[in-house]
């Protein structure tokens, strides 16, 4: 798919600089229940950005706020240099927003939904532009498939495709590959890689560790609440976790044990082995001192895993808060 | 044993969907609360409005003598609140402006000599014009007249009442002489139908886009409220014009209803009247939150349509308050339009006023449809 992209970088319209999203202090609330708290953050132009978080951490909020659909209580920011409070327009033409729940028509085909978003954003020839998008999409043999009728990575393939069509300068995506199989997601993320590659900006909210870890850089959300943010590496150097991992017999008692210990903030098991781990390195050691003896385990000191530090953060987050 | 056991899960099952049904149900506030009101406002609404003897109908008199036994006579019948003078007019020209605009229903003529051949025994006639469009609000008064004045005329002139009475009272029933109920039927089903299609073609219009998701994209887009509404309706017009064009033609082919007026005017002001019912199901739509509101509303809605608009029950007969209810229905003024064009060949002149009622409910739809549809998720 990503073959198919030639057309060069994007030209960034003058008189924007290089950042694509500015916002500061932004807030919003639910009947009295704040989901989003002072939240402020950059995404640079050409760059994948990720937003990671549990469920109900707000990012879903935090994007529509972006593209204008939700109006923040507090805070100011720009979108494309535009004001999301009060230039709601200008954003909506040039910002493609990709909902968390397939939102096409799911009775037009994929032909007619394409070309229904042509002609709401006004490009010349509707018709032309729908086929070139079949056809970057790999999707001539189902463009008159009724949408509904396509599986699941097919579907989100073909809402990228609309959300790209009026050709956005930046790119909203909600949680866009939930449920859809690893092929397809790998696929999806080259799209995501070639679009960047062309200029393009993404924002783009996810679950999945390994998508994180292709994302240029990534933040973290939880309680409304940005956490951490930054590349991988920094996010992962910031949280001054350290971790081992442990393998040997019988490690569901270990776990047991070792998670009531001083010092172990989390004890994650992966495949044959413990992942434990602690923010403090010494308080860790003296933790874990007593079996490191035994024999029967092997030891081993390792990076803590993007999945690790986020876990810590959450878990973190919810300490403060209790 | 194993009936008994099956017989057993059987209940539980069905006490297990129904225990469902109804926390979803008591979830839903408006619904519920629609559930009991509604029937509640119709009863006590239709219940005070409908009267299928209808009174007080609208009346001109157009006395050619001035004589005492022509006053008795009006004063009597309106003593009877089933006729209304509203008009005293002075030539026959004025009776025909008035019936055709369809301000009064009937028309009553006291010819001159009238009093001097009654008492010669010369049984003169007193004419009676009479809007038999529809025949179920004249039928009654018509039938009605002639032991009437007999009985006016016994007590107040002592003239006794003799079979044939002293009198003829010479009916002229005019737009459907021989009151052929198609005739009244086929225009107001016209209206009827194309009340109840158009609103709910539109009435699920947004609220279909909310429940199957595809809402938040559409507020992504650069697409306006109005532009929304507009791409929103403009199908239904033209599918609502054929309907239209169906039963028209049908209730010409198969039931002989005239088009005694302007095919070309029946045709715009058909065409209005649709949009003004699809912009209601429309307005319906931005203010429900699911679909089965939506339709709650529609039904609400058309139930005054049907019976307040003087299509089931004359509209001269029902009291003040409820006249005023019907006049803020488009049926209403709709059937007024339909049977003056195809049964009495009236122009626009003298259908401005409901032509107007239309454009302006038509307005006031959009306009709420428009400031209620939500931009936003907020």
């Amino acid at each position: 798919m990503s073959s198919a992209v030639a057309d060069g970088p994007m030209p960034v319209p003058p008189g924007v600089g290089e950042i694509a999203i500015e916002v500061e202090g932004l807030s919003k609330s639910f009947n009295g229940k704040q989901v989003v708290r002072s939240l402020t953050m950059q995404v640079k132009r050409g760059s994948i950005y990720g937003f990671l978080g549990p469920n109900g951490s707000g990012k879903t909020t935090t994007i529509r706020i972006l593209c204008g659909l939700l109006t923040p209580d507090t805070g100011r920011g720009t979108c494309l240099g535009y004001d999301i409070r009060t230039d709601a327009e200008e954003i909506k033409r040039h910002v493609g927003y990709m909902t968390q729940h397939f939102s096409l028509y799911q009775d037009l085909s994929v032909r007619e939904n394409l070309e229904f978003v042509a002609r709401i954003y006004g490009i010349p020839s509707p018709r032309r532009a729908a086929r070139a998008m079949i056809e970057r999409l790999g999707l001539q043999d189902r463009a008159e498939q009724i949408t509904g009728q396509l599986s699941g990575g097919w579907k989100q393939r073909v809402a990228l495709g609309a959300c790209t069509l009026p050709e956005p300068q930046l790119l909203l995506l909600d949680e866009p590959t939930a449920g859809v199989d690893p092929k397809a997601r790998r696929d999806f993320w080259n799209e995501i890689h070639a679009l960047a590659a062309e200029g393009l900006t993404v924002l783009v909210s996810t679950h999945y560790m390994d998508e994180a870890e292709r994302c240029h850089e990534i933040a973290y959300i939880a309680y409304g609440e940005l956490l951490t943010y930054g590349t991988v590496e920094k996010v992962v150097a910031n949280s001054h976790l350290s971790t081992y991992t442990v393998s040997g017999p019988d490690l569901t008692r270990l776990a047991e044990e070792l998670e009531k210990r001083d010092g172990v903030t989390m004890v994650a098991p992966f495949g044959v082995s413990l992942h434990v781990s602690g923010p403090d390195a010494q308080a860790l050691d003296a933790a874990i001192a007593p079996y490191r003896a035994d024999r029967a385990l092997n030891w081993q000191r390792a990076e803590p895993s993007l999945e690790d530090v986020f876990i810590e953060l959450m878990g973190q987050a919810t300490t403060r808060r209790s | 044993m194993r009936a008994v056991a099956s017989t057993r899960g059987f209940f539980r099952r069905v006490n297990a969907m129904l225990t469902k049904e109804l926390l979803q149900l008591l979830r839903d506030r408006v619904t519920l609360a629609t559930m009991i009101t509604i029937p509640l406002m119709q009863i006590l609404l239709f219940g005070y409005a409908i009267d299928t003897q209808p009174r007080n109908m609208p009346t001109a008199v157009l006395l050619q003598e001035s004589s005492d036994i022509g006053r008795t006579i009006i004063r009597g019948l309106e003593n009877t609140r089933y006729f209304r003078i509203t008009h005293q007019v002075h030539d026959e020209a004025e009776f025909d402006r008035l019936l055709q605009s369809g301000r009064v229903l009937f028309g009553i003529e006291i010819p001159a000599n009238f009093e001097r051949e009654l008492r010669r025994g010369d049984r003169p006639a007193l004419l009676v014009a009479a809007d038999a469009s529809d025949p179920v609000a004249t039928g009654s008064a018509l039938a009605a007249l002639a032991p009437l004045v007999q009985t006016v005329l016994e007590r107040e002139r002592a003239i006794p009442q003799t079979t044939p009475p002293p009198f003829e009272i010479r009916t002229h029933a005019r737009y459907n002489p021989a009151a052929v109920s198609q005739l009244n039927i086929v225009p107001g089903l016209l209206g009827t139908i194309l009340t109840l299609t158009m609103l709910f073609f539109t009435s699920l219009a947004v609220t279909r886009e909310i429940e199957r998701g595809t809402m938040e994209s559409l507020l992504a887009m650069p697409i306006s409220p109005v532009e929304i509404m507009l791409g929103k309706i403009l199908p239904y017009v033209v599918i609502g014009f054929f309907q239209a064009a169906m039963i028209v033609a049908a209730g010409y082919l198969l039931f002989e209803v005239p088009i005694v007026g302007s095919l070309a005017l029946l045709a715009a002001l058909t065409t209005l009247f649709l949009i003004t019912n699809l912009s209601i199901g429309y307005t319906f739509s931005t203010l429900a939150r699911n679909q089965l509101q939506a339709v709650q509303m529609t039904l609400m809605f058309f139930l005054p349509n049907l019976l307040l608009s003087g299509f089931l029950f004359p509209f001269a007969g029902m009291p003040q308050w409820a006249q005023w209810i019907g006049e803020a229905l488009p049926l209403t003024h709709f059937l007024r339009i339909v049977r003056s064009i195809m049964l009495k060949g009236s122009d626009i002149t003298h259908l401005r006023y409901d032509a107007l009622a239309l454009v302006i409910l038509m307005l006031v739809a959009m306009t709420i449809a428009i400031t209620r549809f939500r931009r936003t998720l907020d």
